[in-house]
């Protein structure tokens, strides 16, 4: 049942063949099995298994909300959860109890989703595995084998996300299948007065249609992101992708993005700026962490703020003053902010020369091992891992990766699809059709909870390598 | 009496201080010290100190922190530019290299030739930003935020005393206050 897709769970609660509570339970369950993974930050079991009884009695009244009731999700511990503690996995913000629901997480709530807990991230989402800022949900979901979803800057509210680049910053959905995310999508989506850059028009639930017929489609293939450093595996899953779609009758055509390269770097200098803003009203006055300092106003906050955050936390607020210093604003900051419109300009040109749909890696590789993921700086990774998906926040445009197939390694690996800006469900509807032609494994998690002697030793060395 | 109380005096206790103290400690401190020095009028002038603890070799020799010792962008008054504005110190010499490398990486863009191109501070730059009415609607939530701060007293948060500032780095003395 775990390892089944939102609709069809959503069916067998409808039937009866599982209730919201023994579903909550095998979950609650599994995540305890799969603790030295340490995915989950805060288990919210009592929350969760409170909504599932709320959930049940609608159910056996007949009354259930949609296809989300009862359904268990997790949410990240970066968006504002009422009266569970939410830490954006840092110091600064241990033992901080919203008093809100981000407007995302309340939409899920009205819908009679189960809230299972609040899973882990990089320090206030600054890793190449963070926030939907530059790729971390599509690039976490090609290196599980699911669907990563980031929907149209402006689409879905961002109130109660704890901000790290407001221009950019988006909630990313993760699915087990494109129909899933676009369940979601159609609960998340629309007008939040709360949330001044969504756009005006109100959200509304919508079915994916099934494409049959691609031949009227025109896919994109950006030159520039065919790097040195891409595999050859993923090269030719990629390449295998083009094929299919011309095969079928699709339009294929290479097209240029002449200012990716600069994706990056531009990225770089925007989100450090933004961040030393954002991470401003970290204090230690209102909320958060407050050190015993109590000599001045200036040392308690600087105090506060070096015990609260982490080295690349405070390296981005040091290198985001330093791009807005007087005398570097214009060659850093403005100049980046030139650069933006150039890159969004790229794709918009692109869009207006036929194409519908652009086809990219979402990532370099499969899943690099921790022990060689951590001999680079935080940076250094950023840089390297974000080069196919950073420069879609920087054009506010909807992406999403699509899982294609397993490694020589039996890794995960998955594609991108990048739409035009709102229009998310002909982006959905054309990853869809992919996914169909893929047929990507299910995940056996039958297997997985029957393995668990062998867990133990897993967990034994999962956590002698984290102490290196 | 000088109008200021002498420094020796205060530089000696402090050196004494420092020796015996623990100060060479791998983990970054903030340490406050408190040099108080007369006025005219006898009036206390508190002013803050504010050392880090820049790691082990440097608090309590008298020697200046290799920061001062620098090449490119990231001079020693930029480091304390930023660290007053930023209110985050470097802590290290690799922050201070991290930084350069940062600058260095962020100077590619200057390749780019951005020439009548106006920057772009929203994708929806094309669209009319949503105003709400200007009317009350939710609020009276006051002990619900009151409960997430350290130090509150009736409906204020308490903060230490302001309008003191940082100190400047060359007028920084390794002792350590109370």
């Amino acid at each position: 049942m775990l390892g089944r897709t939102l609709q069809e769970v959503s069916a067998a609660l409808k039937q009866g063949q599982i209730t919201p509570v023994e579903l909550c339970q095998k979950c609650l369950s599994l995540i305890k099995k799969t603790k030295f993974l340490n995915a989950y930050i805060t288990i919210s079991e009592e929350v969760a298994l409170k909504q599932a009884e709320e959930s049940e009695k609608r159910y056996k009244k007949g009354h259930s909300l949609g296809a989300l009731d009862g359904i268990p999700v997790a949410v990240k511990d970066n968006f504002s959860t009422s009266g569970i503690e939410t830490t954006c996995a840092s110091n600064m913000l241990k033992g901080y109890v919203p008093p809100y629901n981000a407007t995302v997480v309340q939409r899920l709530l009205d819908q009679g989703a189960v809230l299972m807990g609040k899973t882990n991230l990089d320090e206030f989402a600054m890793g190449a595995l963070g926030s939907d800022t530059g790729g971390s949900t599509r690039n976490p979901a090609a290196h599980c084998g699911i669907v990563g979803f980031k929907p149209s800057y402006g689409l879905v509210s961002r109130h109660g996300l704890i901000p790290l680049v407001n221009s950019m910053d988006v909630p990313g959905i993760l699915t087990r299948c494109v129909d899933d995310a676009a369940t979601v999508l159609g609960v998340l989506a629309g007008h939040d007065p709360k949330d001044s850059t969504t756009i005006q028009d109100p959200g509304k639930p919508f079915m994916l249609s099934s494409l049959t017929d691609v031949s009227k489609l025109c896919i994109g293939i950006p030159k520039e992101y065919l790097v040195p450093e891409l595999s050859s595996e993923v090269r030719s899953f990629w390449s295998k992708a083009a094929n299919l779609f011309e095969s079928e009758g699709a339009k294929v055509i290479e097209v240029s993005l002449p200012h990716t390269s600069y994706s990056i770097v531009c990225y770089h200098v925007l989100c450090t700026s933004e961040v030393a803003s954002n991470m401003a009203r970290f204090d230690g006055l209102e909320y958060g962490h407050r050190c015993d300092i109590d000599v001045s106003t200036e040392a308690m906050y600087a105090a506060t703020r070096r015990e609260g955050f982490n080295d690349v936390v405070r390296g981005r607020i040091l290198a985001g003053n330093f791009f807005l210093l007087k005398e570097n604003y214009a060659n850093y900051f403005i100049k980046a902010q030139k650069v933006r419109r150039l890159i969004a300009n790229d794709f918009v040109n692109v869009f207006n020369s036929g194409v519908d749909v652009l086809l990219t890696p979402t990532t370099l590789s499969e899943a690099v091992p921790y022990l060689e993921f951590i001999k680079e700086d935080n940076r250094t990774r950023s840089a390297q891992d974000d080069i196919f998906t950073q420069a879609v926040n920087m054009a506010g445009l909807p992406a999403v990766s699509v899982p294609v197939a397993l490694s020589n390694q039996g890794l995960p690996v998955g594609l991108q699809f990048i739409g035009r800006a709102f229009c998310d469900q002909q982006l959905l509807t054309v990853a869809k059709w992919f996914e169909k032609q893929v047929q990507f494994p299910v995940i056996q998690l039958q297997e997985l909870m029957d393995d668990c002697s062998s867990v133990f030793e897993i967990e034994k060395l999962a956590s002698v390598s984290l102490k290196q | 009496m000088s109008v200021q109380a002498s420094p020796t005096l205060f530089m000696a206790a402090a050196a004494a201080v420092a020796a015996r103290s623990d100060v060479v400690t791998l983990k970054r401190v903030a340490r406050l010290h408190v040099w108080t020095h007369y006025g005219g009028l006898g009036e206390k002038c508190g002013r803050v100190r504010c050392c880090w603890a820049i790691g082990p070799g440097w608090a309590g020799t008298g020697a200046s922190p290799p920061r001062r010792i620098l090449s490119g962008r990231v001079t020693a008054e930029v480091i304390e530019h930023l660290e007053r504005l930023a209110l985050v110190d470097f802590g290290s010499q690799e922050a201070v290299a991290r930084l350069e490398k940062a600058i260095a990486f962020a100077d590619r863009l200057r390749a780019v030739d951005t020439e009548g191109v106006e920057p772009m501070e929203s994708v929806l730059e094309d669209r009319c930003l949503y105003l709400r009415s200007d009317n009350v609607v939710e609020g009276n939530c006051v002990e619900e935020l009151l409960q997430n701060a350290h130090r509150v007293v009736e409906e204020y948060f308490v903060a230490p005393p302001g309008n003191i500032s940082l100190p400047k780095q060359d007028e920084q003395q390794p002792f350590s206050h109370n």
